[in-house]
This record gives structure tokens, sequence and C-alpha cells, in this order.
């Protein structure tokens, strides 16, 4: 029985023929705790972790309506990387992908963070500006870019459509070396395994179906597994934030969306980066499996069936398919939808909440999984000292009313077309 | 697939359709309400899980804009109006 995972561990077991002990004890809930994280996906486990690992507070509870793993943590496309422009976003990117690139030591679980690079295309000269610009941004933040030319995305990714035929010709790119995927189940149950070591009780089948509320302060939960007091509060469960925020009264301006993301039957080793297409929202990588990954944009209108539309999947097999020929008679194995919280710019919100003793972390668009290790550093910080960090202070819940909307990609104020 | 039945046209897949967002909320009448009355109305949601009342614009068929009524946790269809002759919200 080894409960850190090790060279010599292996060795032990595979000889002995041990048993390995569960990743994280079956916890039952207590009467109160110094915080209660609601939500046990990637940014509710790693919140707690570091709660317990930079904070000291152990006395720590993550609740979780289904079991760990089972949400948007498990229906990504398991990218990483830090290619932002807007200020506030570079950094805080940046932070989570230092720390993905430390995380398998930090935890003691191989998460299989694979560092192939990424590589944005560009299909005009205009197109390719934008990215130089991207990418001056970036190294002036200290961050890895570099910008490539059309011979040299041809050396890189020789498989890409540069014929006469190609409706996007492909002018150029910008490639993040550092960039690449997590194995992201690894991620769940990392941070959970981690946490619990420190004391965090993971609670899974317990839903959360109100606040308990004392003098305009937060002071626990109801669950359908009881009571529970707890000092602080968060919210980190994306999809149903809204529904959440709710219960403690609260509106917010985040929409429940549907992502689909697909995955091919396996072929041989073939595409060695992650690529995201210019022309469309569309980008491919290669699992270690060997299925292609892929995936584009939300469906476009609200909605939480978790089950996507089928014109959708068209869309994105013509991006493919544009993109790449050779993959045209490819058979899909999988698709899949996740419920996204979508927000009027496309930023997300994190940080404290009208209501003493709540903190909200929700509407992360398609950006979640990168930043699971730095929402999680960020989070746990803002409720151990009841104030944002530093990187999360453009990211507040009440920025709208402000003027301080955050929007990378400047497509409008519409959750539905971000 | 999602397929709306259009007063007009009939029923057809949601692909004739461009979505129109939330058709909940009144905009509040021009020169009153302060910057926060005005904020809740661009910025804020219910975003229920269940009847979603919303617009759509059939701009393959007959280009009306529609107010349809939509179940969010089925994508069961409940209830579509031309959005002229659509109750207030």
């Amino acid at each position: 029985m080894s409960a850190r995972y090790s060279f010599a561990a292996l060795l032990r077991h595979a000889v002995t023929g041990a048993p390995w002990p569960r990743a994280w004890r079956r916890a039952e809930p207590k009467r109160s705790y110094d915080v209660i994280v609601i939500g046990g996906g990637g940014h509710g486990l790693a919140t707690a972790f570091y709660l317990a690992h930079n904070h000291g507070i152990r006395s720590v509870a993550v609740l979780e309506r289904g079991y760990i793993g089972s949400g948007n943590v498990g229906r990504n496309t398991t990218l990483v990387r830090s290619n932002y422009q807007m200020d506030g976003n570079t950094q805080f990117f940046e932070h989570s992908l230092k720390l993905w690139e430390g995380l398998s030591h930090t935890l003691n679980y191989n998460v299989m963070l694979s560092q192939r690079g990424q590589i944005v295309l560009a299909h005009g000269p205009a197109q390719l500006d934008v990215l130089a610009r991207k990418g001056n941004i970036m190294r002036l933040n200290g961050i890895d870019a570099e910008p490539l030319d059309r011979g040299q995305v041809m050396r890189l990714l020789p498989y890409l459509d540069y014929s006469d035929r190609a409706r996007f010709p492909i002018h150029g790119g910008l490639l993040q070396r550092r960039a690449g995927t997590v194995r992201h189940d690894a991620v769940a149950w990392g941070y959970a395994r981690a946490a619990d070591r420190l004391g965090v009780d993971i609670i899974e089948h317990c839903e959360v179906t109100g606040f308990t509320q004392h003098a305009g302060k937060v002071t626990g939960v109801s669950t359908t597994r009881g009571t529970i007091g707890a000092g602080r509060t968060a919210i980190s469960v994306a999809g149903h934030s809204s529904q959440l925020a709710a219960m403690a009264g609260l509106r917010i301006p985040v929409e429940s969306h549907l992502l689909q993301a697909f995955v091919s039957e396996p072929i041989k080793p073939f595409i060695d980066h992650v690529i995201s297409f210019g022309a469309e929202l569309f980008y491919i990588s290669q699992s270690d499996k060997g299925g292609l990954v892929f995936g584009g944009h939300i469906d476009g209108f609200n909605s939480f069936t978790q089950r996507g539309q089928f014109p959708k999947v068209q869309t994105v097999a013509e991006c493919a398919v544009a993109l790449v020929p050779a993959i045209s008679r490819l058979k899909l194995l999988r698709h899949w939808a996740g419920i996204q919280d979508m927000t009027p710019d496309g930023s997300p919100f994190i940080g404290r909440t009208q209501r003493s003793n709540l903190y909200f972390n929700g509407g992360w668009c398609y950006q979640g999984f990168k930043a699971t290790p730095a929402v999680g550093w960020c989070f746990a910080h803002t409720i151990a000292h009841d104030e944002e960090h530093p990187l999360i202070r453009h990211l507040a819940l009440d920025r709208f009313e402000r003027g301080n909307g955050h929007d990378e990609y400047g497509l409008g104020l519409w959750t539905y077309r971000q | 697939m999602l397929r709306i039945p259009c007063p007009g046209c009939g029923e057809r897949d949601y692909t004739e359709f461009r979505y129109g967002g939330d058709a909940s909320k009144t905009r509040p009448a021009h020169g009153t309400g302060d910057v926060r009355h005005w904020h809740d109305h661009v910025f804020l949601f219910d975003n229920p899980k269940g009847p979603h009342r919303e617009y759509w614009q059939h701009v393959l068929g007959c280009r009306r804009w529609l107010v349809v009524e939509r179940d969010t946790a089925t994508n069961r269809v409940l209830a579509v109006r031309f959005a002229a002759q659509a109750s207030p919200p």
C-alpha cells in the first residue's frame, strides 16, 4: 500500500501484486467547514488544493453533484496555451501555463503534459499582421511566440491544403512551442488526490439545493445530504452557475450554451502539434491513443441538454477537411457536448460577490480547462484573503457596471456569438 | 435537430433561422432609468433551465421575427408567435 506514487512504489506493487489504495477517501459531510467549494470539477478541486497547500486552510469540503470528472473537466479538448493579447489575460494564462509545467510534480500525479506546440494559422496578410502583433505582446510579457511564414508552416505541417484549390490559402502562422495538451481526467484525479491528502473532504453525489444566510451573510449550504455550515462558500460549477447564483438571490451576466467536441477513430501518429484554423473557430490535435481530437464553435443558442445539434457536426467536419484534406474519409468515433457558461464579453468572472462570505467563479466560455491551475491558485487566494488576487482583478463580477468589459475577441455584447 | 414551427412557413430546421437572444426582458424606455437599470437590462440573464422566451428570425423563409418559447432542458418548442403579435413579456 503506497500512498505516494514513485518508480519504487510501482516496482513494489508490480512484484507483490498489492492493490493500490483509493486515490481519495469517500468522505462523509461534517457539520461545518471553514470553506465549502461547490463543484468538484477541475476548478473546484484546484481551488480546494491551493486553499490547503498555499494558505494552510485544511477544513475544506468540495461538494460535487455527480462524480469527480463527470463534468466539463472530462469533456474539453485538453488544450493548454497562453497566447492571449489583452493585458490581464496575457499574464493570467501565462501563470496558468507555468503551473501546468510543474503540475505533475506538485501533485505527485502524472497529468501527461505534452508541450507539442500550438500553431494558429493566418489566411491572409492582414491576419498575419494581427498574429504578429499578438506574438509581440506575448514576447514583451516574456512568453514564447514565433511568427511563421508560409514556407515554415509548410515544413512543420506538410499535410495541410497548400493547393490552388484551398478555400482559405495559408499565409503563415504563430507558433507557441510551450503550448500543448494535458490528460484532462488526470487533472481531476490528481487534484482530488492531492487535496484529499492535505485533509480536504471530497463529497461526491451531494447536490447543493440552497444557501443558508444570516444577517446578509452566507453561512452554509443545504444539500441533498443535509445542511452544512461554512465560514466561506465558493461557487465553481460551470453550466449551472446561474442556478447556483439564483439560490443566493443573485442574477449574473451568464448564459448556458453547448459546446461540442469530437474524436475520430485512432490512426497512426500524424498531427504532431495543436493546430488552430484561422478562418473559423476550429482546432485539432491528436491524442496519445491516436484519435484526432477537434472542436469548433458553440451551437449558437442557450441550452442545458448536453446534446449537440447535428448541423454543427457538419460545420466542424467541413473545417477539418478544408484544413487537412487527407482526413476526409476518417470516421468519427465519438462526439459529445458540454454545458458551458457564456458571458457578454467572452471573459469569465472570478472573485467576491454582493453577498458576504460568498465567492464566485464561472463564465469561462471556451477557456476553462487551460485556466484550471491559475483559477485554483487565484480563487484560493481570493477566498483566503477576502480580496481578489492581482491576476484576476480585471475579471470582477460587477465589471460591466463600471464599464470595464474585457472582450479579448471584440465580438460585441452577445453571449451566443462569442 | 431543433425544429421550429414558423407560423408563416410551417415547421423547419433551426438552421433556417437566426437566433436573436432572450426575449423575456422589456427594454427600458429612452431617457428613463439610471445606469444600473440599463446594466441589468443589457447584461443580466435569468438563464432558466426550463421554459425560455427568445427571439428567432426566419432568415431563409419569411424573414419575420418570431418569439419562441422553448424548454432549454429538452429543446422542446412550447409556443411560437410572430414577434409583432406576441404579448409583452
